[in-house]
């Protein structure tokens, strides 16, 4: 288990690297400079400012130090804020958008194993239908959507929570977060319910069946446990769709979160943004798809992480 | 027999409705009237709290490096200068005490400050201008504005800019704490509707010096000495609050206590803001202004922008186009009916431009429009646009011009650049025009190299007088990157800020000739709209006034009467 967790983190370190060069090229490659807008400054104020941001040195040369100074945590200083830090940046807007993904996860994923299992044991029946309708409306409507029909309908005409912003705390987050779920929600609905289905038709059901254990327990302990492991392999991505959801939803919702800046900085150029929210969705990632496969482990002993049985 | 009863039955309902619903508006629109009447005879509310929304974030609230709408309109509520624009629009006295005394040749300003304070309970100083302003022109600051609104206006700005001088040897000298002389390159008609603009604001020596990087960085590490103070702002934050501040010195006409700002970048969360009653104002654009075109709360502002197509007469600079030819420009530019173009296409508030120089924006001495001078020039004629257009392709010896338009990428422009090249296709046999539509950044990019033949653009103006659109056109004028020269129209624009500098009359003549010189004569460029906006307002909120350009609101003489 520590090799494989040493190797996985090796793998990681490596993942990062790639995905910080891959960005500071297609970054550099953006038409235009967060300094170009500027064309009222004067060529030696010019001069003096690219020199601040170090933007006059050669590309490899910016590419070594700015690799450097991410070692170290430093991600620079943004270009739109004028001496903000773009690690007290994130820090400061990571924490809405953390709150809603992990609700949203929780709630889709639970939300979803619920669903998925009154569908599979209620086969064929309107129980099936119902939670099969609300996984395709959750898969085929995209988040923004929900956003803005729950924000219309519950917060403007019901009236019952706020419409948008982030100051009524935990109120605040339950419209976001039941946007940003539905995704998530319905993934795991289908998934579940396919799995159960199948589990519930192995002999070892009919063998528990035939020892005359109860439904429920037939349910939950002999076939959940199983269904579950598919569940688990999506949840990687499901968390990057959180991701990529989330940027649109905070918006919609004006909610001061890490995806909405990351919008913003793309198309300010601020590099130093870029560069440092990239790489904490990057991590934020790659960390998730560990955890899973850790997980993995955990639910099916069967998966084995490391070289265990060697032949 | 049984159908024709159908469709008079089904026509009478259709009438009815249509009459029913029509008396359900007219009694609406009665009942809304009659209780912003009775708001409208009451007197301020006992809470003094205003709810609004800001489209972008504050960048900075250092008054040097300010660039943005947002960072200057916060800094117009917090700081004050030596003029402030006032409920007109016109810049007046502020921290200076009256009109300041100036010398014969109109080059050098004396200003005497009243007695005021900083937020820390510290007085303002006329060392916190010239501290400032040098901090402005220093090139290390890498101030945009500095150097932009001092060079060529205020004594050694140009040189210091070029590296030649110090930022020490700027014209700007306190005689003593209440005291400001400012000694002008050459006399300078507009100069004191410059000293309300940011760039301008005073900063206190001993604060900045304190704070080090930190300055203005949030609302702690910042100083005031306007209508309101900043609290909660952490300088990245999408929320911040203005709260009356004690210690400014005309703070009897500041009635409200306090402003809750939020940046909402989404148009329909801030109208669902502001249906729910959480925000007092939300502005509208696009297809929102269509939507809310006829509810009694919209406001229309007009702002000070143009818009207008840029002919490039010169390819990179190098090869010459068909738009070299006057009267092929001349053709386009009246090929395209204006009219139509905002008021369906945009639908936004903006209105048809047939000129430069904005309406409501500049006036001479008696208070008359600038645009009262030239009128209307190069209006939408299609049939003359084809004689011209005829003439030009005559003596281009061809009857097939096709043209690269570059535009914005936003729907809106989209929409608009679609009438524009249908439009100019239809009135205008044998042109054919490609539609390049990229992001504001390329398009400044592609503008600087020379690389279109027409592109759709804007300008805001910098200070309250023409000249500050007409001298982008000069020779080596700043927007002039389309190889435009003109030997008339540099000389009125010489002769405006020369000649006739201290001469108002003759100057504003020779401002007004050198506009049609650019437009009517030479078709160097063709004016399309000037940008108005529309904004939903709550009835309860009085005396908030917008700015047509630069700041865009003071909250200063903003009360709320009638909300409770």
């Amino acid at each position: 288990m520590a090799k494989y967790v040493f190797k996985r983190v090796i793998y990681m370190i490596l993942t990062l690297f790639l995905i910080a060069s891959f960005t500071f090229s297609l970054m550099k490659m953006l038409p235009g400079s967060p300094i170009s807008t500027s064309s009222k400054l004067t060529p030696n104020q010019l001069a003096a400012v690219e020199a601040k941001y170090g933007l006059d040195k050669p590309l490899p040369v910016q590419y070594g130090i700015y690799m450097k100074n991410m070692v170290k945590l430093d991600f620079g200083t943004s270009f739109q804020f004028k001496e903000a830090s773009v690690t007290e940046l994130i820090i400061n807007r990571a924490g809405p958008s953390f709150i809603l993904g992990i609700q949203a996860l929780i709630l889709g994923t639970i939300g979803g194993i619920i669903l998925g299992m009154i569908a599979a044991l209620r086969q064929n029946t309107a129980w099936d239908y119902g939670s099969t309708l609300i996984a395709i409306f959750g898969i085929s409507i995209p988040s923004f959507v929900f956003a803005s029909l729950l924000q219309y309908w519950i917060g403007v005409k019901g009236g019952f929570l706020p419409v948008g912003l982030w100051e009524n705390g935990w109120k605040s987050s339950i419209l976001p977060t039941i946007a940003l779920a539905m995704g998530p929600l319905a993934t795991s609905a289908r998934f579940i319910r396919t799995e159960m289905i199948e589990v519930l038709g192995t002999d070892y059901i009919t063998l528990a069946k035939a020892k005359g254990a109860s439904g429920i327990e037939i349910a939950f302990k002999h076939a959940f446990r199983n269904a579950l492991i598919p569940l688990i392999t999506v949840m990687g991505p499901l968390a990057a769709g959180l991701v990529t959801g989330s940027l649109v939803v905070e918006q919609i919702f004006a909610i001061p979160g890490i995806g909405e800046q990351f919008v913003k900085a793309i198309n300010v150029s601020d590099y130093s943004v870029i560069m440092g929210t990239t790489m904490f969705f990057s991590v934020l990632l790659i960390l998730v798809i560990f955890i899973v496969d850790i997980l993995y482990g955990i639910v099916d002993p069967r998966i084995r992480l490391a070289g265990g049985n060697k032949q | 027999m049984k159908k024709n009863k159908l469709v008079w039955l089904s026509s009478l309902i259709l009438v009815l409705s249509i009459f029913l619903a029509a008396c359900g508006g007219g009694d609406d629109k009665d009942a809304s009237k009659d209780s912003d009447s009775k708001k409208d005879s009451g007197s301020p509310d006992a809470t003094q709290e205003l709810n609004i929304i800001e489209s972008a974030e504050i960048p900075t609230m250092d008054s040097v490096l300010v660039t943005d709408v947002v960072g200057s309109t916060v800094l117009n509520n917090v700081n004050e200068g030596l003029y402030r624009y006032n409920e007109e629009n016109v810049a007046v006295p502020a921290i200076a005490t009256g009109e300041p005394e100036v010398n014969k040749e109109g080059t050098v300003y004396t200003f005497k400050l009243r007695d005021s304070k900083w937020s820390d309970g510290s007085t303002v100083t006329a060392n916190d201008f010239e501290y400032a302003w040098k901090r402005a022109i220093e090139p290390k600051t890498g101030s945009e504005y500095g150097p932009y609104m001092m060079a060529g206006i205020i004594k050694n700005a140009t040189e210091i800019g070029k590296g030649k001088a110090k930022a020490s040897d700027l014209g700007v000298k306190a005689l003593d704490d209440k005291t400001l002389e400012v000694t002008l390159e050459k006399p300078t008609p507009y100069f004191l509707s410059l000293m309300a603009f940011s760039t301008f604001l005073p900063q206190k020596e001993e604060f900045v010096k304190e704070q080090g990087k930190k300055y203005a960085s949030n609302s702690e590490t910042t100083l005031y000495n306007g209508p309101f103070v900043l609290k909660g702002w952490d300088g990245t934050g999408l929320k911040w609050q203005y709260v009356k501040n004690d210690n400014y010195w005309d703070k009897d006409n500041v009635k409200l206590d306090k402003i809750n700002v939020d940046v909402v970048k989404e148009d329909q969360t801030a109208i669902n803001l502001y249906t729910s009653g959480k925000k007092d104002r939300a502005g509208l654009s696009g297809e929102f202004a269509m939507q809310y075109a006829n509810d009694p709360e919209v406001l229309k502002v007009v702002e000070s922008s143009p818009f207008y197509l840029k002919f490039n007469q010169k390819r990179e600079g190098k090869e010459e186009t068909v738009l070299a030819n006057a009267n092929i420009r001349k053709a386009i530019s009246m090929a395209f009916n204006k009219e139509d173009l905002s008021k369906a296409v945009l639908a936004n508030g903006s209105f048809e431009a047939n000129y430069l120089v904005p309406a409501e924006f500049a006036y001479d001495e008696d208070g008359k429009d600038f645009r009262e001078v030239n009128g209307n020039m190069n209006k939408f004629n299609a049939e003359e646009a084809k004689t011209y257009w005829e003439k030009g392709l005559k003596e281009l010896g061809t009857d097939k011009v096709a043209l690269e338009f570059l535009g914005g990428d936003s729907d809106l422009s989209k929409k608009m650049d679609e009438y524009l090249k249908n439009q100019l296709e239809k009135n205008l046999p044998g042109l054919s025009i490609k539609l390049k539509e990229v992001p504001f950044l390329v398009r400044v990019d592609l503008d600087s190299k020379q690389d279109y033949d027409i592109q759709f653009a804007g300008w805001s103006p910098d200070f309250q007088d023409p000249y500050t659109f007409l001298n982008l056109w000069l020779t080596d004028g700043q927007q002039n990157k389309m190889s435009y020269s003109s030997a008339k129209y540099d000389k009125f624009m010489k002769d405006a800020e020369t000649t006739f500098a201290n001469d108002p009359a003759k100057r504003w003549q020779a401002l007004a000739d050198a506009e049609k010189v650019l437009i009517e004569e030479d078709a160097a460029i063709a004016p399309v709209y000037q940008r108005g906006t529309m904004a939903l307002q709550k009835t309860y909120v009085k005396d908030l006034v917008k700015h047509s350009f630069g700041a865009q609101y003071s909250y200063k003489w903003a009360y709320i009467s009638g909300k409770e």
